[in-house]
């Protein structure tokens, strides 16, 4: 039993992993909390679940896997949107207005969603159910939370060598580490940010596309995934993708275990760990 | 300011005007409209006590849901489990003492941080709240939450009378009295010495700090008293509405809260107090006449942030100042 939980956690951990991490990007970047990440999480979920819908059972299972992608590319659209929108002319203004800004267009979002799809839920479990399962140890578990751990594997090294290797990632990573010093080595800040925020936002989208096979997409489908993100971001350090890995595990962990031995106080408990986390270490795990 | 200097001062008969015509509102106002303006009026409460910490203080919390529930549940709690307390004299001190409890814990972790950390982490603090009162099910009653009676005054029994004449007549001037009361203590605290301590923090940390004030335990002091505002109009708000549920302690309703203040606008006193009622309003129409009222109350956030950062009260008072010095000018 004890290898279904340690697999439950790394799964919980693998999404977590993708939320967070396009919340730290936008966070270490931009300076901004976005409050509205959840929701860009469930359009991700919707829009993924509609295609796979649509495609049904005629076209070849390999596309159905292709078209989870889809949420990282529609979402990145409605960032893009987003951005060049709304969120470029809060650079300059005070936190409460940053997030204010951002809890409107959650708001708003939330209600597009059930503007463009309904109140219903939508079943996309096929993806899921073609995988069928796998033996581990005696134990019989779905192959498709290995497939999504192997895919935010992937992303993070993708983001990890992007971040570290390409200078494009070098300047994201100048630009959250002194905004003012970058803007005066001449660096396009303006199209750097929304770079940042379509990349932040494309993760989330991705990270809804790959859950809505396994639980059907519905209203306010984002509001615990972002918690959860929010705590990581916290625990892990605010900007840090190490963070938000370490954070991303630590908290899948927690759920897991949590669900199996407690399962009544399974968030309390999450809360209380990262409270002790956070007196001890106030500035979180790996932050600055 | 003296008592002879609140009678010179034009703003103190305004308030007092005021005053006087708020006293004569439950005979204008039909019983629907009455009950939103209390909810208007608790609402009012709680903007008060949250602009000390976001107006006065400089911190934006996310997670004054919390102390809201914690006031809103003190009373469900009394009214399911010591039904022999169940007054309005025990209850008001009952709940502000539960959220100053409250406000203390999370307030210790929570003033260790400034800025978006701070923010995040009242936020954090909040959802745990959320998740005990949403999970322990027996005790909570959980999403859906507990029913709340009609409570005693003074040994006054309101037995056998409906929730609208209560709330049409005793309730109200209670209520009149109870925000009142908090607008006074609330001016006083912001008059004070600690009052403009806080407001030197706000504005430099760095020279408040240098000029001797302890700058973490005074944040903590306007943590609590904010707490313990919020969590008053939480309990006032609990007759007024009936019923409780968990979401109380959710952030999206902390949100609400921050909504309501930036409304009104948190630069100047009465701003909160403007915002919360016409919050209560704005909701209520969006929600009566459209399904998509999120869209409709998001929609004028995003408006608002853009175009009318300091609020309608900020607005008016930014206006006014232009129309007298055009006056000097001519």
């Amino acid at each position: 039993m004890w290898i279904i939980y340690t697999l439950n956690g790394l799964y919980f951990a693998a999404l977590l992993f993708l939320i967070s991490l396009g919340l730290n990007i936008i966070l270490g970047v931009m300076g901004i909390l976005n409050l509205a990440h959840g929701s860009l999480y469930a359009i991700g979920a919707f829009i993924a679940a509609w295609i796979i819908i649509t495609l049904g059972t005629h076209v070849p299972p390999f596309f159905l896997y292709v078209s989870l992608l889809s949420g990282l590319a529609g979402v990145g659209i409605v960032g893009f949107l987003m951005e060049k929108s709304l969120i470029r002319f809060m650079y300059k203004r005070t936190l409460e207005y940053q997030l204010l800004l951002t809890f409107g267009a959650l708001m708003l979002l939330e209600d597009v969603i059930k503007m463009i799809w309904g109140g219903q839920a939508y079943y996309a479990s096929a993806p899921f159910e073609l995988l069928g399962k796998v033996d581990i140890f005696g134990n019989v578990y779905p192959a498709y939370f290995l497939f999504v751990m192997f895919i935010a594997l992937i992303a993070g090294l993708l983001i990890w060598l992007f971040m570290s290797k390409t200078k494009l990632g070098i300047m994201l990573r100048a630009i959250s580490l002194d905004r003012e010093m970058a803007t005066g080595l001449g660096l396009d800040i303006t199209g750097l940010s929304t770079f940042a925020f379509v990349l932040g936002a494309g993760l989330a989208g991705l990270a809804g596309a790959l859950v809505v096979p396994t639980t059907p997409a519905l209203l306010g489908f984002g509001h615990e995934p972002l918690i959860f993100g929010f705590i990581v971001v916290v625990v892990g350090g605010l900007g840090s993708l190490k963070g938000a890995l370490v954070g991303s595990l630590l908290v899948g962990f927690t759920r897991s275990f949590g669900i199996a031995v407690f399962p009544e106080i399974e968030l309390p408990l999450l809360f209380l760990i990262a409270g002790i986390i956070l007196v001890v270490k106030p500035e979180g795990l790996f932050g600055r | 300011m003296g008592l002879t200097g609140m009678v010179k001062n034009p703003r103190w008969i305004v308030y007092s005007l005021i005053f006087i015509a708020l006293l004569f509102i439950p005979r204008i106002l039909s019983i629907h409209d009455l009950m939103l303006f209390e909810y208007g009026i608790t609402f009012a409460i709680v903007g008060l006590g949250f602009n000390l910490l976001l107006g006065y203080t400089g911190l934006l919390s996310f997670g004054h849901g919390a102390y809201f529930a914690t006031g809103a549940y003190t009373v469900a709690m009394i009214a399911k489990y010591l039904p022999q307390a169940y007054s309005l004299e025990i209850l008001i001190p009952a709940a502000l003492f539960f959220s100053m409890v409250l406000s203390i814990i999370f307030g210790f972790v929570c003033v260790r941080h400034t800025k978006i950390f701070f923010s995040i982490l009242a936020l954090s603090l909040s959802m745990l709240l959320f998740a005990l009162l949403f999970k322990l099910y027996h005790i909570t009653g959980g999403s859906d939450g507990l029913r709340v009676p009609l409570p005693t005054l003074f040994g006054m029994s309101f037995k056998g009378i409906r929730r609208p004449e209560f709330l049409s007549g005793t309730y109200y001037y209670f209520l009149l009295g109870m925000f009142s009361v908090s607008f006074l203590v609330m001016k006083g605290i912001v008059n004070s010495p600690f009052g403009k301590a806080l407001q030197a923090i706000r504005d430099n940390e760095v020279r408040a700090e240098l000029i001797g004030i302890r700058v973490r335990r005074y944040r903590l002091y306007s943590f609590i008293i904010s707490g313990m505002f919020v969590g008053l109009g939480g309990a006032l708000w609990t007759f007024v509405n009936g019923h409780v549920t968990a979401d109380l302690s959710h952030w999206v309703f902390s949100g609400e809260i921050v909504y309501m203040t930036l409304l009104g606008g948190f630069g100047i006193f009465e701003g909160p107090i403007v915002g919360a009622i016409i919050f209560t309003y704005l909701k209520l129409y969006a929600m009566g006449n459209t399904q998509y009222w999120m869209f409709v109350i998001g929609g004028t956030l995003i408006v608002l942030v853009l175009l009318l950062p300091n609020g309608i009260a900020g607005a008016f008072a930014g206006l006014w100042t232009k129309i007298k010095k055009g006056v000097e000018e001519t």
